[in-house]
């Protein structure tokens, strides 16, 4: 099967600090793939380059074969590359809808109350359409940031670290919802908490001084000596 | 006159530019450096300080070496309390927003202009010099108070310079213009370096002001080309910082005389301004900063 | 559909009042909704878009000189005149967009500035042209609009209405369109809205765009209706009073730039007769707003009261 994205020793330093450095990686079609390692291995900063909100100081990255590494971030989302932010992101003094609105329409204004109200009836938003989104809970703001990229009909969903906060009802929940996505949408998760990502990865990446430890199923990684000494076992 | 006096003629008449520019300048720069705010009263407080200047002028008696001294202290001492009230009672408030404040002290720079067209009225006034002394050059007598403002504005660019990084309070200063925010922790009084910094900088123009108005006569109006040519300055030698501030007001003071006396002003003044928004555009840090 | 009626009944009444006040009250009137028509275009790129300039007068003029001079120069009638002013205040504006929605916040407000300078000072540069600080007075022959007559009183005030109503309608149009939403978006939070797929610059340069039409729209109509082309319009005071109507009558509210206008023009008017310093009050107004009611009259009531205010 023909890679989704593939990146060739992506680079990028700040100052001395090596946060991507030479990052091979692939993700295939319809899978989740699980982004794991310390603080400070670089997660953020590689799918930072993948949606474009930074550019490597070299190496590629591949859309489905197109070199998409010089492409603003605002035309990959167009390309099918979404992003959820790790520190919630949304358009606090607007309505839940028109959050959500905007992400429908950025690709076109056809049925638009009508896909809109279908986004946020996936992640079950839906009765909470006309509030101000800065007044929801912290759970629902998710939630929210997750509708948008969902509406946004991706090709590809990067989520960063999207359970962090929430409570373990609410995780349970966001499981179900993520398995549901695929195989349509390929998903790409930074989560630090190990049993969301042994439960829903099908691949995990090991990031380590930003370079890659290790890739493999989860039960792979389970065995690997490197990662357990690296990151699982601390 | 030959070419060369007269090019001696226009750089002379450059430097007196450049110091009274250096002067104002450097007090919007310390402002926007430390508090990170545009005042856009600066150019009246430039103009209260010559209009202050006439008053005190109009009520000291005797010879106008003292009225000039007296002026040269009561009007910086002034205009600084009324920018620490200024502080006090709206930049505070806005809890120093840029945005907020740009447009707060185009307000004030209403206030005070209007005000001042009220109590002072349209006319332009002049102020006698402290002293009647020219010196002859070969080719043209120049007025000696001319030089004393570019030795003056040197002592006080000198006296603030040494402030800035000998002593206590400059270093607190300095500690608040990184981060505002650590400086607190560290118990600075966050509030009133930012009174003492507003109050300085406004001292700062108003002493320009009384510098120039022997010069140039004392006008409501007149802070409004102050306050471009220190924007000017403050931008293309790197917002908020003193040294470029310097720098560019001596080169932006020189080049003001040379044009200003070869060519028309305000094709000048149009490809200045162009200038400086290109500065800002495309080399935001300034041409002379070296701050990123 | 109320927001509608409420739009066409201000217009109805501003119609009506043509027949209520004394001529040099419409004559006021129809200056205020030509000034608001500027307002409108500040309100659609600082109230909506988020995009401070204080270079608008730069826009206001470009529509103005350009309408006046191809009417004195060409001899160009007054239709073709007010779309020639149009496109030349839409024109600048994405010309100095290309170049200032480089920089955001401060720096976008001292580079519009410049440019206003810049522009101002090359109407006093091109005196012999532009008849300098004087200005010039738009010759009767370019005043007329299908044989009516735009000096006198009844054509002009029909004709400044008609122009504020489309204004006001497109605004209101243009602002509850998903357009709108994008523009609400780049003032409230840009960067995500680039994660949404939207280029921020081609947004942002779009909405002053189209607030440089209204300003040029404004320009225009004021020299062809009051006759007069001056380089005052340019100078620093005009891109103020924009920002002032706005923050007055309420930023990001389609009837606020209306009301913000003719509240400040009776201000300004009653201020006038008492002072020669009556721009004092302009400046007070200014500090008063930002310190106490920065959400302007609408805003505020908005936000305690009518929730569907647009």
């Amino acid at each position: 099967m023909a890679p989704l994205i593939e990146t060739h020793g992506l680079t990028l330093h700040f100052g001395g600090l090596k946060a991507v450095d030479g990052v091979d990686f692939t993700l295939r079609p319809g899978e989740i793939h699980a982004l794991i390692g310390p603080n400070g291995a670089g997660k953020t900063t590689f799918v930072s380059l993948l949606s474009g909100r930074r550019l490597p100081q070299s190496g590629a990255i591949l859309l489905d074969g197109e070199d998409i590494s010089r492409l603003p971030a605002h035309a990959r989302v167009r390309k099918g590359i979404a992003y959820t932010f790790q520190v919630t992101s949304i358009f606090p003094r607007l309505t839940v809808f028109d959050n959500v609105a905007l992400a429908v329409q950025s690709h076109g204004a056809k049925d638009l109350p009508a896909k809109t109200r279908a986004a946020l009836a996936r992640v079950g938003l839906q009765d909470l359409e006309a509030q101000e989104a800065q007044t929801l809970s912290y759970g629902h703001q998710r939630l929210l940031e997750l509708a948008m990229g969902l509406a946004l009909n991706p090709r590809l969903l990067i989520l960063d670290e999207p359970t962090q906060g929430l409570a373990a009802s609410e995780i349970a929940g966001f499981k179900s919802l993520v398995q549901g996505l695929v195989p349509e949408t390929t998903v790409l998760l930074i989560e630090h908490n190990i049993e969301v990502v042994m439960d829903l990865a099908t691949r995990i990446t090991v990031l380590n001084f930003g370079q890659v430890l290790a890739t493999g199923t989860p039960a792979e990684i389970r065995a690997n000596p490197a990662v357990q000494e690296a990151y699982l076992g601390a | 006159m030959t070419f060369g006096p007269f090019l001696l003629l226009a750089l002379m008449e450059g430097l007196v530019t450049a110091a009274v520019l250096a002067l104002a300048a450097s007090g919007l720069s310390l402002v926007f450096g430390v508090m990170r705010v545009v005042n856009v009263a600066h150019g009246a407080f430039y103009m209260l300080g010559a209009v202050l200047a006439w008053a005190v002028a109009q009520h000291v008696p005797g010879p106008a070496a003292i009225a000039f001294a007296a002026a040269i202290i009561v009007a910086p001492l002034v205009v600084g309390a009324l920018a620490a009230a200024t502080d006090g009672l709206i930049l505070k408030r806005l809890n120093y927003d840029p945005e907020a404040t740009i447009v707060a002290t185009i307000g004030l720079l209403y206030m005070i202009e209007q005000a001042t067209l009220s109590l002072y009225g349209p006319n332009a006034n002049p102020v006698q010099a402290p002293f009647e002394w020219r010196i002859q050059l070969p080719w043209f007598g120049y007025s000696g108070y001319k030089l004393f403002v570019v030795l003056a504005a040197c002592v006080v660019l000198l006296t603030l310079w040494a402030f800035i990084t000998r002593t206590k309070a400059g270093l607190i200063m300095r500690a608040t213009q990184v981060d505002r925010t650590t400086a607190r922790s560290f118990g600075i009084n966050v509030d009133r370096v930012y009174m003492g910094t507003f109050a300085l900088g406004a001292g700062l123009a108003a002493l320009a002001g009384v510098l120039i108005v022997p010069i140039q006569q004392a006008h409501y109006l007149m802070g409004g080309d102050t306050l471009l040519l220190s924007f000017i300055v403050v931008i293309i030698g790197g917002l908020g910082s003193l040294r470029g501030t310097l720098i560019a007001a001596i080169v932006i003071g020189l080049c003001d005389g040379v044009i200003s006396m070869f060519f028309a002003p305000t094709l000048a003044k149009i490809l200045a301004t162009l200038l400086v928004a290109m500065v800002l555009v495309f080399r935001p840090q300034g041409l002379f900063g070296a701050r990123s | 559909m109320k927001v509608w009626a409420l739009h066409l009944a201000l217009i109805a009444a501003l119609f009506t009042a043509q027949f209520v006040l004394s001529p040099y009250h419409t004559t006021n009137l129809a200056r205020i909704m030509v000034l608001a028509i500027f307002a409108m275009g500040y309100n659609l790129a600082f109230g909506y878009t988020g995009l401070l300039s204080l270079g608008h007068a730069l826009l206001l003029g470009a529509g103005m000189y350009a309408a006046g001079l191809s009417a004195q120069l060409w001899g160009l009638a007054a239709g073709p005149a007010l779309l020639v002013g149009t496109l030349a205040g839409g024109t600048m504006a994405a010309a100095v967009g290309l170049l200032a929605l480089r920089t955001a916040g401060v720096s976008f407000m001292i580079v519009t500035l410049m440019f206003a300078q810049a522009g101002y000072l090359t109407i006093l540069y091109f005196a012999p042209t532009t008849g300098g600080d004087e200005g010039f007075t738009v010759a009767a022959a370019g005043r007329t609009f299908a044989g009516f007559d735009l000096a006198t009183d009844t054509p002009r005030f029909l004709s400044a209405l008609a122009l504020f109503a489309v204004g006001l309608l497109v605004s209101l149009a243009l602002v509850r369109s998903p357009f709108g939403r994008t523009l609400v978006a780049m003032r409230e939070n840009e960067e995500r809205s680039r994660m949404l797929g939207y280029n921020p610059f081609a947004v942002k340069l779009a909405a002053l765009t189209i607030s440089g039409l209204y300003a040029g729209a404004a320009g225009a109509a004021y020299a062809l209706l009051f006759g007069y082309v001056g380089a005052s319009f340019a100078t620093i005071q005009y891109s103020i009073l924009p920002m002032l109507y706005v923050l007055l009558g309420g930023a990001g509210t389609t009837l606020g730039p209306f009301l913000g206008a003719a509240l400040m023009f009776a201000l300004i008017e009653v201020a006038s007769g008492l002072t020669t310093a009556y721009l004092f009050f302009v400046g007070l107004a200014l500090v008063a707003l930002v310190l106490f009611a920065p959400k302007g009259i609408l805003g505020t009531i908005r936000e305690r009261w009518v929730k569907w205010l647009p």
